[in-house]
């Protein structure tokens, strides 16, 4: 059976093959079985997205068929050196690292992988070690699988991290999770999956990067589920630096215990196409979550951020906030949405969308809802688009600084909000330094 | 010549505000411009420091020699022209000393001249700082973003420290100061007088002439300068008023 078609990338051929992928050993694992015939058998049902879904109309994938994406069944990709790939290392960072190279985990390019006790860290491709039950019972069961890219990555995930601390152990060393894709003759489809457990009490820093080797193209296909207990705390730290020819999708999938704090920040620069799923839910009473999202657009990249917040139990905060830079053809997607259940009384949610357009020809679209069912809480939502200030250029321009620098310099103040959140790290080093590149050449 | 303005017209949205603006600044002068509200003195500091908007139709301004109306803004920085803003711009996100250093890099590279590094740099800014009593931590917030008045106007005068340009324009650098903020930016302005450097004060009130002692006044109305003189002038302003001069000036 050909799994691609010549008019384009049949997903629910691919999904109906039966070929699933393996990783070292080329053994596929047995335990995974079952959840990937679920997936499988989900994909092969759910429509693919079109213009008259509301949840993509904005955001079109026509690229699967134009594109012949094959998925890779098959790793490690030994060929990439520790040579080939420093440069996309963060400087003067001691993280514990785990390079995913085309979805799977290649184990020469990570680094502190040895763990103390309280810290388990798998893959799920089982180079490793086996992971524990607590882990193998958690994966699959936080992910709504509500659009057939999520159900394909549960049918077809290669590989990826599985990360369990246990109940009052706080890890200092933050955990990296560092993907690199190298664009092959047959564009390469990835299916990388994560798994993060916090039990109660527990706390950690995880860094989730999506990088490339070249400008080749690619698609990464990404899952992550994040399971958070009673009194835990995460920071989560994303940032894709994809390919400039890649198409990038990922989904986000958190569950938030009692009390438990969750801090996200997510920086998207790079790929030609990029749509990220990002579903927050407060099953415990208590539990406070910070959102914040840097996006950029530059000519003819599109960027989307699809943001689904359910307060379900009383007295949870969220704050969402959400920063756009647009140029050239750029287009963005904002889709933020919290739900307020009937009982989550107390609720205090603010939702915050800002875009900056440096050119006319840009686009954004936005729309920030709240749909609220309880009757005593506190939460509102605003949205602006905006222009680069005359009067603030004038004044950097009256001081010596050239125009191109100076609307660089605005545009990183007003991205600050939402990145300064991470100043002080290796990565916000790294950040702000592209996000410069990337805006200075412009020019 | 430091500043030579002949003949200068310009106008904003068609409208001419300046008809005719002639004034010569010698080098290591301090000339005062006054005027009644409306007479042009903002157009005159934001032309002189080259800001969109308003259409120079006539006449040439000079800087030491230089052109100053085919440069961009940035590049009359880098020649050594400063323009302390009446409304300092707050910037949200721009760390001010990021912006002190990048500003102060950007008119080294301009003129050719070796950036200096982070060690350097926090050592000169904290120097210049003592100078106009700043408060540290105004350094670490965002430029102007929340700093009163005061603080705003000292931020200004704290860039003409560092920069040491070679002609500040003060554009009613008084307003909004209480009184002590008045004299602290003028101890400022005073302690950066030198043979070298030529100041020019825009301002409505005689007040701020108190503490800055020009040498010279001018009276601009109508577009033009219609009377200049010594600091005498400043006071005779404060006792009649600026009608009586305003009508000699339409006359004219």
């Amino acid at each position: 059976m050909s799994i691609v078609e010549a008019a384009g990338t049949d997903l629910h051929q691919i999904a109906a093959s039966g070929k699933w992928p393996a990783a070292a050993g080329k053994v596929p694992i047995e335990w995974l079985g079952a959840i990937r015939e679920r997936g499988a058998s989900l994909a092969s049902h759910l429509p693919i997205p079109d213009r008259k879904l509301e949840a993509w109309r904005y955001t079109p994938v026509g690229f699967l068929t134009k594109a012949l994406y094959r998925p890779v069944l098959e790793g490690p990709f030994d060929a990439v050196q520790v040579s080939d790939v420093e440069e996309l290392f963060l400087e003067g960072s001691d993280t514990t690292r785990l390079v995913f190279v085309n979805g799977y985990l290649a184990t020469d390019l990570c680094s502190n992988i040895v763990h103390e006790d309280g810290v388990e860290l798998r893959s799920l491709g089982g180079s490793m070690g086996e992971p524990s039950d607590e882990l193998r019972d958690k994966l699959d069961q936080i992910a709504d699988k509500r659009h057939v890219f999520a159900a394909l990555n549960s049918a077809l995930m290669s590989d990826g991290a599985m990360v369990h601390v246990s109940a009052n152990v706080a890890e200092k060393r933050p955990i990296e999770l560092l993907h690199i894709s190298v664009g092959l003759e047959q564009p390469p489809m990835c299916h990388p999956r994560h798994l993060i457990v916090l039990e109660s009490g527990a706390s950690v820093e995880v860094i989730e990067r999506y990088c490339a080797i070249g400008d080749g193209a690619y698609f990464n296909n990404a899952l992550v589920e994040v399971s958070l207990g009673a009194g835990s705390e995460l920071r989560h730290v994303r940032s894709q630096e994809e390919s400039p020819k890649a198409q990038h999708l990922s989904d986000l999938h958190v569950r938030l215990g009692a009390e438990s704090r969750y801090a996200l920040t997510s920086v998207a620069l790079g790929s030609a196409w990029s749509r990220t799923d990002i579903r927050v839910n407060f099953a415990g009473e208590g539990a406070h979550a910070d959102l914040d999202g840097l996006l950029l657009a530059r000519d003819q990249q599109l960027n989307d951020v699809h943001l689904r917040v359910h307060h379900d139990v009383p007295n949870c905060t969220s704050r969402e906030t959400f920063k756009g830079i647009l140029d050239g053809k750029g287009k963005l997607v904002f889709d933020g949405y919290i739900h307020v259940a009937q009982d989550a009384q107390k609720t205090d949610a603010v939702l915050a969308n800002d875009n900056l357009m440096l050119s006319r020809s840009a686009e954004v679209d936005t729309k920030p809802q709240l749909e609220i069912y309880a009757d005593d809480v506190k939460c509102s939502h605003g949205t602006t688009v905006g222009e680069l200030d005359q009067d603030m250029l004038f004044y950097l321009r009256s001081r010596g600084i050239p125009l191109a620098r100076a609307r660089q310099m605005l545009c990183q103040g007003f991205a600050e909000a939402v990145f300064g959140r991470i100043v002080g790290t290796p990565l916000y080093d790294r950040i702000s330094r592209l996000l410069a590149a990337r805006l200075y050449e412009t020019e | 010549m430091m500043l030579s303005v002949k003949n200068l017209q310009a106008e904003v949205d068609g409208k001419p505000i300046l008809k005719g603006l002639d004034l010569e600044v010698g080098a290591g002068e301090v000339h005062a411009i006054m005027g009644p509200n409306g007479s042009g003195k903002s157009t005159l500091a934001h032309v002189l420091a080259g800001r969109d908007g308003y259409e120079v139709t006539g006449g040439r301004a000079s800087m030491d020699g230089t052109d100053l109306l085919e440069l961009e803004p940035e590049e009359r920085a880098a020649l050594g022209l400063f323009l302390a803003f009446q409304y300092p711009v707050e910037l949200p996100g721009v760390n001010n000393t990021h912006f002190l250093k990048e500003a102060y890099n950007a008119q080294r590279r301009g003129r050719g001249e070796p950036e200096i590094d982070s060690v350097k740099f926090l050592r000169l800014i904290r120097e210049k700082m003592d100078m106009v009593s700043m408060k540290p931590e105004l350094l670490k917030r965002p430029v102007n973003a929340g700093f009163s008045g005061g603080e705003k106007k000292r931020n200004e005068i704290l860039q003409m420290a560092l920069f040491e340009p070679k002609l500040a324009i003060l554009d009613e650098t008084d307003s909004g100061l209480d009184i002590d903020a008045l004299r602290t930016v003028s101890d400022g302005v005073n302690a950066l007088r030198s043979p070298a450097r030529s100041i020019v004060v825009v301002t409505h009130y005689q007040r701020l002439l108190d503490y800055i002692e020009p040498d010279h006044v001018h009276v601009l109305a109508g577009g033009r300068i219609v009377r200049s003189g010594d600091k005498t002038l400043a006071k005779e302003l404060e006792q009649r008023g600026y009608g009586w001069l305003s009508e000699q000036g339409e006359a004219a």
